[in-house]
């Protein structure tokens, strides 16, 4: 032990001040070898349950195994590799949160606090819904790539983009781009970011009006959340100031009785009537709302909303780890299903490369993730190298929750999941004909042998135990989980009777998210928007925030934008799921493509090319997944997977005044021609930036290289003058430091976020 | 722990169970982010500022215009 000793380097910045840092060697122990042995083992196990052995009963339980093996594996080496030879985190330096402490925005704050804050801002309902959609491929394949991804990809740029920004006083991921790239690919990123952004809040608010649309028991306690969150804003700020537990309890309270009272509203014949809304209508409904919640004050909706839907996120998704472990379903769905190979699935079109890629986004790569860990996180962490705990540890935490939402989508009953995830233009939208759509499909169970015949009288059945009139054709991956949890839950709690609490609980709290998602994506996109405008000569009046008239015409643009393509998406006879969605997924993996970018291209002005394979490789596999889609979605002469070849085929049709199936007048073929086309025109200005920011950080590698190096835009040193672990547990080493500031009667952080050492 | 007495053994028991009852609660409080204004304070009184700190209610309504200013996102 003592040559261990020996090696450990206590690091001071100030003679006087006990040491700021802690340099451990990471040689593994005898113990911790074993220790990381039987993980390794145990996950080998859970691997080769579900992707070898397989059989007709595969236990959910081997996803958990396999999943958290890897995620430990992949946490002790590849994010220690990524430290040791790249990032090189150094404690004696200040962070942002340190260096800029103002007791307000910046504030240095406990290791383990900030890990559930981030996981809280990075998870939302995007983990939930891919999966579920990619589960038409079978389980395998989806699962494979939430975790794999995650330890190569997604929490790779995570980690690594958060650790940049700490380097630059914690820079939004546009300005890095700006600083890193220059003007051109600077400005093709924040106009990427802005585009994407747009499509992703439009998307999300089709994914809520699929649940929501013709049932009355969802729409009211959706709404509820509104007056809920009104009487949280103003008690917070009148009656009692700051009592922000206090007031989330009640707000939760409030909620769940929200969602009983719902039933009541569905069986009243009045409110039961005024409660139902059509998809139009509804797209409508959540437009004024998304421009009336980003005009109104932060106080009165945003920010006690935020609070209930932290309370919530965070509730549920431990509610649904304890159910999956004390249910342990069985799976349904078989390993890999006959759409992954022949696109013609009917969640969405396409083969299994690349659109399983693009359809599971967060979970495994989420390229929106860049800007939180860029920005909020670096000007709250204590420590240069935490950002592997809170970048890479966060990541792989959503992953969990993306395999969680794997399970409950291929645990339910399969005809269940294609009636639920088939457009109703597919599957006709009665019992009847949907069943009769599901025995055309050919589906088999998980040992191959072929399923028995679909009966309607199960689809109606289905349907009422959770609350509903139909839940045929409810596509967008939430109404699946929501279903899918309820199974789960009712067999810990409630029995099931209790099954259409829990599904319209999870309609709930996923409508949550994606609410507090548009209120605060729309006012984040209205500051670039305003931003990018001000540049624009004459337009310089919109920097200033406080100006309402120019707030509100930005707004006004910006919720027009996503309200556009709302409500094209509703309106779409082929369903806007399944022809907006893989546009989602292109759009959340550009900005991926964009983040690896801005990260490649330090590393290479950093000299260190032998390592540059590290941001690089899931760069271009990010880049042949969301080109390849993007050629597809452009140039395929498929109809169903070419936006263009889809419009060449309804205009053709229109022209001769045909009518095609599934549209049923000639007004639904000129909405098929005018929405591919522009689909087609997104995927066209979507490629084009992201191949300029591409092609500009190329440009600056070649410089990089040439010259051996090039400056990059880190801030200077400034010496650290506090103390704190690097991981969730602190180490004997660090504990010793933490004595030594006790004897020296200083505190290591502030008094306040320190607390059970 | 075999060699400590039944009596000792309560004791511990019911300070542990406070003691992971505060912890569970700082953690709480933290993670929703309602400690902000004991954490202002604290850090007003250790920076040694002359100015008067801000009440708590000043305080919220001071965080909730700064939100306004600078939007954060949240993730889909």
């Amino acid at each position: 032990m003592q040559e261990v000793d020996s090696e450990v380097r206590k690091l001071k910045t100030d003679p006087d001040l006990p040491p700021v840092a802690v340099e451990e060697p990471h040689r593994m122990t005898g113990p911790s070898k074993l220790t990381f042995a039987i993980i390794g083992v145990l996950g080998a196990v859970g691997w080769f349950m579900i992707a070898i052995v397989r059989g007709e009963n595969v236990n959910a339980m081997w996803f958990v195994f396999a999943a958290v093996c890897s995620y430990i594996i992949g946490f002790r080496f590849y994010s220690r590799l990524i430290e040791y030879n790249i990032l090189k985190p150094r404690d004696t330096r200040a962070t942002p949160a340190e260096k800029f402490e103002n007791g307000k925005d910046f504030m240095p704050t406990d290791r383990r606090v900030l890990y559930g804050h981030h996981f809280a801002a990075i998870a939302g309902a995007g983990p939930l819904v891919g999966p579920v959609l990619a589960a038409q491929m079978g389980y395998l394949p989806g699962t494979i790539w939430i975790i794999v991804g995650v330890i190569f990809a997604g929490a790779v740029q995570d980690y690594m983009v958060m650790h940049l920004s700490i380097r630059r006083n914690g820079r939004s991921l546009g300005q890095m781009a700006r600083d890193e790239l220059g003007p051109i690919g600077g400005w093709a990123a924040i106009l990427g970011v802005l585009s994407i952004m747009v499509i992703l809040l439009a998307v999300l608010c089709i994914v809520v009006i699929n649940a929501l649309a013709e049932s009355p028991w969802g729409v009211f306690s959706v709404a509820m959340t509104i007056p809920i969150a009104i009487f949280m804003g103003i008690y917070l700020r009148y009656i009692r100031p700051g009592k922000v537990s206090e007031v989330s309890l009640i707000g939760v309270a409030l909620l769940l009785f929200a969602i009983v009272a719902g039933r009541w509203v569905a069986e009243h014949p009045t409110l039961h009537s005024v409660f139902t809304l059509s998809k139009p209508a509804l797209a409508w409904w959540i437009i004024a709302y998304g421009f009336m919640a980003s005009v109104l004050p932060v106080w009165l909706l945003l920010a006690p909303r935020d609070y209930l839907s932290t309370f919530m996120k965070v509730g549920t998704i431990v509610l649904l780890a304890l159910g999956i472990i004390a249910v342990r379903p069985t799976v349904q769905m078989p390993a890999i299903t006959e759409f992954a190979s022949n696109g013609k699935g009917p969640a969405f079109a396409g083969s299994l490369f690349p659109f399983l890629f693009i359809t599971i986004a967060c979970g495994a790569l989420s390229g929106f993730h860049a800007l939180i860990s860029s920005g909020t996180t670096p000007k709250l962490i204590e420590k240069e190298s935490q950002a592997r705990m809170m970048g890479y540890g966060g990541m792989l935490m959503e992953s969990f929750v993306a395999v969680m939402a794997m399970v409950a989508a291929v645990s339910i009953d399969q005809h269940l999941y294609f009636a639920m995830n088939s457009p109703v233009g597919a599957n006709g939208g009665t019992p009847e004909k949907a069943a009769a759509y599901l025995n055309s499909l050919g589906l088999v169970t998980p040992g191959g042998t072929p399923l028995p015949p679909a009966d309607p009288a199960m689809l109606a059945q289905a349907a009422k135990d959770v609350g509903e009139a139909s839940i045929i054709g409810r596509t967008g991956g939430a109404p699946t989980l929501a279903v899918g949890m309820s199974e789960i839950m009712h067999g810990v709690f409630g029995g099931p009777a209790w099954k259409s609490f829990w599904y319209h609980f999870a309609i709930m709290f996923e409508a949550l998210f994606i609410l507090t998602t548009v209120d605060a994506g729309t006012r984040v996109a209205r500051f670039m928007f305003s931003d990018a405008l001000s540049n624009v000569r004459g337009l310089s009046r919109f920097k200033d925030p406080s100006w309402t008239v120019g707030a509100w015409i930005s707004t006004f643009i910006v919720v027009g934008g996503w309200g556009s393509i709302l409500v094209m998406g509703v309106n779409d006879p082929l369903g806007g799921i399944n022809t907006l969605y893989p546009l989602f997924g292109i759009a959340n993996q550009l900005l991926a493509a964009i983040a690896l970018t801005v990260v490649f291209s330090v590393i290479m002005k950093q000299g260190l090319f032998k390592w540059a394979w590290v941001p690089a490789l899931p760069l271009v596999w990010d880049l042949a997944v969301t080109l390849t889609a993007s050629y597809q979605k452009i140039f395929s002469s498929v109809p169903a997977i070419g936006y263009w070849a889809q419009r060449d085929r309804y205009a053709t049709a229109l022209a001769k005044g045909e009518v095609l199936a599934p549209a049923k007048n000639t007004q639904q073929m000129e909405q098929v021609v005018f929405n591919s086309t522009v689909q087609g025109v997104l995927s066209i200005v979507f490629a084009g930036l992201v191949l300029v920011v591409v092609a500009v950080a190329a440009w600056v590698a070649v410089r990089a290289v040439k010259a051996g190096g090039l400056p990059t835009t880190e801030e200077p040193d400034t010496p650290s003058r506090i103390f704190a672990p690097k991981s969730f547990l602190a180490t004997e080493a660090e504990k010793e430091v933490f004595e030594e500031w006790k004897a020296a009667g200083k505190m290591p952080v502030s008094v306040g976020t320190h607390h059970h050492e | 722990m075999s060699d400590v007495s039944p009596e000792l053994n309560s004791v511990s028991l019911a300070a542990r169970i406070t003691r992971a009852a505060k912890v569970a609660r700082w953690y709480a409080r933290g993670v929703v982010g309602a400690d902000a204004y004991d954490r202002y304070l604290e850090h007003h009184t250790r920076t040694g500022c002359d100015v008067a700190p801000m009440t708590e209610r000043e305080f919220w309504r001071d965080k909730t215009d700064r939100q306004e200013r600078n939007p954060t996102s949240r993730c889909c």
